[in-house]
């Protein structure tokens, strides 16, 4: 119960909120440790599905092979139990296991690397005194050679991770360099939206360097720029301050609603995180600026007002795309694009729609999504999969009007690519499709 | 031998609007709160999906949502000499079924009563004098004021995001809304709908006739919308495709968009689904209840022990679970004594159509609750003594849809089948609007709910038998009702209308959809000689079950329901937190 009232106190939400504002006023070590936990989602890799949390067993597909995370709870075989505090300390920030070998850079020590020892004497306590032990052993990863070789990952942390503390680095506000810290260290945004390098290392873990956080594409799915200084619409450029801590806290805001891995981190880190750390968040993404000699925008071939009277028109005519767009998706996202705030996404400026790998947005098409359900927003507002209704022609149409029509910038589409993705979709993906009567069992 | 489950602080049978709301509150108590819901789960998304509901035969025709005749239903009679027979085709109400229960495929029209009908006996009585209440009507009032139930009628609304304009902020009239509606402490929270051609017509010649219309009261949403709850609703996209369906939109006020959501992250909630309570279980002096008996997704017979009981369930379930579990005594209209079946009643309601060669309605543009009121002839407007009736109605000109099946309305001599049909609704499809009465049903003496005698369930228990006829009041009430509408229809110079109201020989038809507006037969009030539960929805007779629904009623409204069966469940909830818990007991003294 305890457990219970002080999430709901930090979020703010809930008549139990109130109630227990002196619990949440000075948390203990290990109540700060359970929050630093959910900062840095440990939950997200280190638990399978429907597992235990924190026991391991999650499959991470890699270049180099399959990695399987580790069992961090408490218990002293299975887990790491007879971690002491310096050994724990030290898998953290170095990715050094108690034995001395070293760990799969699936880890983001090169990031946690920044953590001050506070916070990990308070992950420290909530890991030994809080967490569930759990003996089961995790299974070992599946790495060929030469990744196998845990000796060659030293190379590679002598190379590209610097086991430094994190040290202010003279942002201009005290809220911006909490911003920097939960950013580049616990919160470990780089490890997705940071461009990678050959090594498949980071090409920066902090702001000196201007590629930092300026987007990478993951698996298909582009991890968007979050760089958001300046006006424009790069990046987190049209996003104020607040619709970034909309978006972290609730999976959602005036322009759009998370989709891909990016939900899961909504869903388990971001959204209990308390609004002070959220708006430092935002204050330090608003401060980075634009990438230098970022690709200017290509020029749309449509603009806002052309595309809604194309939509509003009583014959919309040969428009390719069109038609399918009134028939599927204007009943939510309306003639303007623009859907509405909080509840449907923007397709207007969209960094989905508009990114260079079209994946994203036909995943979505084909299979729908699912916002999280967030302690401030707990409607899990999903989009019906349509995947079952509409050719790969016809949803390479569909997209390719979307991401060119109301200004946006995004590049043709082919039914090849939609088939691709297609391939791709799990077989236990929950669909709308009717039971029509011929096919009802 | 049925298994037992571990104890349970509440179980709530049923998960409509009711529970749900009972659900948010009770847990946040700290509760451990269980419900069972007699149908299967149903979300937005995969359940209502677009474009899937959008189809008329399967949800509007086939009622895929609905309770199956052949899994529940019961018999029905007009008088107390007949054998009732069963309802075996759904047609005249359509109680729902699954998670969100009716709050899932109704319109969205969601109003407080008057003032004057929560205490309708007093109201009339004091007003018009005792004598002009007809032999055998047993109208009464509900034992709770309007002013208590404001805040909880307010709260009710937000939650609902209902969409409307005020006519009452704290006594001051406010222009555009309802001048004659009781109180209100806050605006809407929503602006009204955006207005059809329909309403538009109808609003500027009521107004010219020197009547007051108003933006009808939706859950609907006009707007996007975030609930106290956190729950959010989408603009509403005016489909038509509310009443019968769930929303694909996220538009309507239902369980699903305001409050499930914010529920089931609650760790001391859980549901089941598919699992159907047999009966509340008694203690054997017969004055608690010790939990509930279920049939569960298996087909086994499961006890549930529980300290809180709550119905929840469609308001003829509620009256039947009473029954058939023994709780007060049952109605017997002969004596007259007896209180659970009692006063049973519905909604009288009337019509007209109105066919116009050279207007366009474009009827596919519409929304369950989008519609003008006028309140002129409300039950708290009509001089009863010089009438010759007690009641009232509300008359609305409202777009709802434009479904082809149901909705093809053509004029008087049009052929009924063949290509002169087809020829005629070709000629006549979106030419034509309606001018609705919505009115209110007293209690008789024999209109009741009790056991049938005869027919049984498929798990063996009697069906449950209603007793029901329209009698000369509420006819009289309608037939007042179609003459202000004929002068209203005529004021706007149709082509051709035509007109449908109940007369002195119409018996209450079980074929035809009318409303699924069933109430009373658990009814709420001030003595246990009257009333099965108290004014905070109490059992007299069992202390630990509670009766929320329009079982309550204890005559019915000129209104739809849910707004006050809303406010009715958070004046309960509240009374159960604050009173109920830290001293169980009867909250009222018999």
């Amino acid at each position: 119960m305890t457990h219970r009232i002080w999430l709901t106190a930090l979020t703010g939400f809930g008549v139990l909120g109130a109630a227990s504002v002196s619990i949440a006023a000075e948390p203990s070590q290990v109540q700060r440790g359970e929050y630093l936990a959910r900062v840095g989602d440990c939950v997200a890799c280190h638990t399978a599905p429907h597992g235990k949390p924190f026991a391991g067993g999650l499959e991470i597909e890699s270049p180099f092979g399959t990695i399987v995370s580790t069992n961090i709870t408490p218990d002293p075989d299975a887990g790491i139990g007879d971690y002491t505090r310096d050994e724990f300390a030290a898998a953290l920030r170095e990715g050094k296991r108690a034995d001395g070998s070293n760990l799969y850079p699936a880890m983001p020590y090169p990031s946690y690397a920044k953590l001050s020892d506070a916070d990990v004497d308070a992950l420290y306590a909530y890991f030994m005194q809080e967490v569930e032990p759990v003996a089961d052993e995790s299974p070992e990863s599946d790495i060929s050679f030469p990744f196998n070789q845990r000796w060659g990952i030293s190379l590679w942390n002598w190379l590209f991770a610097d086991a430094e503390a994190f040290e202010p680095s003279g942002q201009p506000t005290e809220q911006v360099e909490r911003g920097a810290y939960l950013v580049q260290g616990l919160g470990h945004c780089g490890s997705c939206h940071t461009p990678r390098g050959l090594m498949f290392q980071e090409k920066a873990l902090d702001d000196s360097d201007d590629s930092y956080l300026s987007g990478e594409t993951l698996g298909g799915w582009w991890a968007p720029n979050l760089r958001g200084g300046g006006d424009g619409h790069d990046g987190l450029q049209a996003w104020s301050a607040d619709d970034i801590v909309d978006y972290l806290a609730t999976g959602r805001n005036h322009h759009g609603a998370v989709v891909g891995e990016m939900t899961s981190v909504v869903a388990n880190s971001t959204s209990y995180l308390n609004d002070e750390d959220l708006r430092s968040i935002a204050a330090y993404l608003k401060s980075l600026p634009r990438q230098a000699g970022s690709e200017q925008e290509a020029p749309s071939r449509t603009s806002s007002a052309q595309t809604e009277r194309l939509l509003t028109a009583a014959d919309v005519g040969e428009a390719p795309g069109a038609r399918l767009y009134l028939d599927n998706c204007n009943a939510c996202h309306f003639a303007n694009g623009r859907g509405a705030p909080q509840v449907f996404p923007s397709l207007n400026d969209n960094a989905l729609v508009n990114a260079d790998d079209p994946t994203g947005l036909i995943h979505v098409i084909l299979a729908g999504a699912r916002m999280p359900s967030t302690p401030k927003k707990p409607e899990a507002l999903a989009m019906p999969d349509f995947g079952w209704r509409l050719s790969d022609e016809e949803v390479a149409q569909l997209a390719t009007f979307v991401r060119s029509g109301w200004g946006n910038r995004g590049g043709e589409v082919t039914a090849d690519q939609v088939a691709e993705v297609r391939k791709t979709l799990p077989d236990d993906l929950e669909s709308s499709a009717p039971e029509f009567p011929s096919q009802s069992h | 031998m049925a298994k037992t489950n571990p104890h349970i602080d509440v179980v709530l049978i049923g998960l409509g609007w009711t529970n749900s709301i009972m659900g948010m509150e009770l847990t946040e108590e700290g509760l451990d709160v269980l419900a069972l819901e007699r149908g299967p789960d149903r979300d937005t998304v995969p359940d209502f999906a677009y474009p899937k509901m959008a189809d008329e035969l399967t949800y509007g025709v086939r009622y895929q949502l609905m309770q199956r005749p052949a899994k529940s239903t019961l018999t029905v009679r007009h008088n107390v000499g007949d054998t009732a027979l069963p309802y075996r085709s759904l047609g005249s109400f359509l109680p729902g079924n699954g998670v969100g229960g009716a709050g899932a495929h109704w319109n969205g029209h969601t109003w407080r009563p008057q003032p004057q009908e929560l205490r309708l006996k007093s109201y009339v009585e004091e007003n018009f004098g005792s004598d002009i209440i007809p032999e055998g009507m047993t109208i009464q009032d509900f034992g709770v004021s309007y002013d208590e139930l404001e805040p909880y009628f307010d709260f009710f609304e937000k939650v609902a995001g209902i969409a409307g304009k005020a006519g009452n902020l704290n006594g001051e009239l406010q222009a555009g809304g309802n001048p004659f509606e009781g109180w209100r402490s806050d605006e809407y929270p929503l602006p009204p709908m955006a207005r059809t051609l329909n309403d538009t017509m109808f609003h500027d010649m009521a107004a010219e006739q020197g009547l007051h219309p108003f933006p009808l009261p939706a859950a609907n949403a006009s707007q996007a919308y975030t609930n106290p709850y956190g729950m959010q609703l989408a603009p509403c996209n005016y489909c038509g495709f509310c009443e019968r369906y769930g929303c694909l939109n996220y538009s309507k006020a239902s369980p699903q968009t305001c409050v499930l959501g914010a529920l089931k992250r609650r760790e001391n909630f859980t549901y089941r689904t598919n699992c159907e309570v047999m009966k509340v279980n008694l203690a054997s002096d017969g004055k608690t209840a010790t939990g509930v008996t279920y049939i569960d997704e298996h087909g086994e017979e499961v006890i549930q022990p529980a300290d809180l009981v709550i119905m929840g369930a469609y308001a003829l379930h509620n009256v039947h679970l009473l029954l058939l579990s023994g709780i007060g005594q049952p109605y017997d209209p002969v004596s007259g004594k007896g209180v659970v079946g009692k006063n049973y009643a519905y909604q009288m309601s009337g019509g007209a159509v109105l066919h116009f060669r050279d207007k366009e309605f474009n009827p596919f543009i519409g929304a369950g609750a989008n519609g003008e009121v006028v309140n002129d002839f409300g039950v708290e407007q009509i001089d009863f003594g010089r009438e010759g009736f007690i009641g009232g109605s509300y008359l609305n000109a409202a777009m709802t849809n434009g479904q082809p099946i149901r909705n093809m309305p053509l004029p008087a001599g049009s052929p009924n089948w063949g290509a002169d049909w087809k020829q005629a609704v070709q000629e006549n499809y979106g030419h034509a609007m309606t001018i609705g009465s919505h009115g209110s049903n007293m209690a008789y003496r024999d209109c009741y709910l009790d056991l049938d005698p005869n027919y049984t369930d498929d798990h063996g228990r009697p069906l449950m038998r209603m007793t029901f006829d329209w009698k000369d009041n509420d006819v009289r009430m309608t037939q007042f009702m179609k003459q202000k509408i004929e002068t209203l229809s005529q004021a706007l110079r149709p082509d051709d209308y035509r007109l449908s109201f109940k007369d002195f020989d119409s018996h209450y038809d079980v074929r035809p959809y009318q409303t699924t507006h069933n109430v009373g037969g658990a009814i709420m009030g001030t003595d246990p000689s009257s009333s099965v539960l108290n004014r905070y929805l109490q059992s007299w007779d069992v202390h630990n079950v509670f009766v929320m629904g329009a079982s309550a009623f204890p005559q019915n409204l000129q209104y739809n329901p849910t707004g006050l069966v809303g406010g009715l469940t958070y004046w309960a909830a509240k009374a159960i937190r604050e009173q109920y818990l830290p001293n169980p007991g009867p909250l009222v003294q018999a």
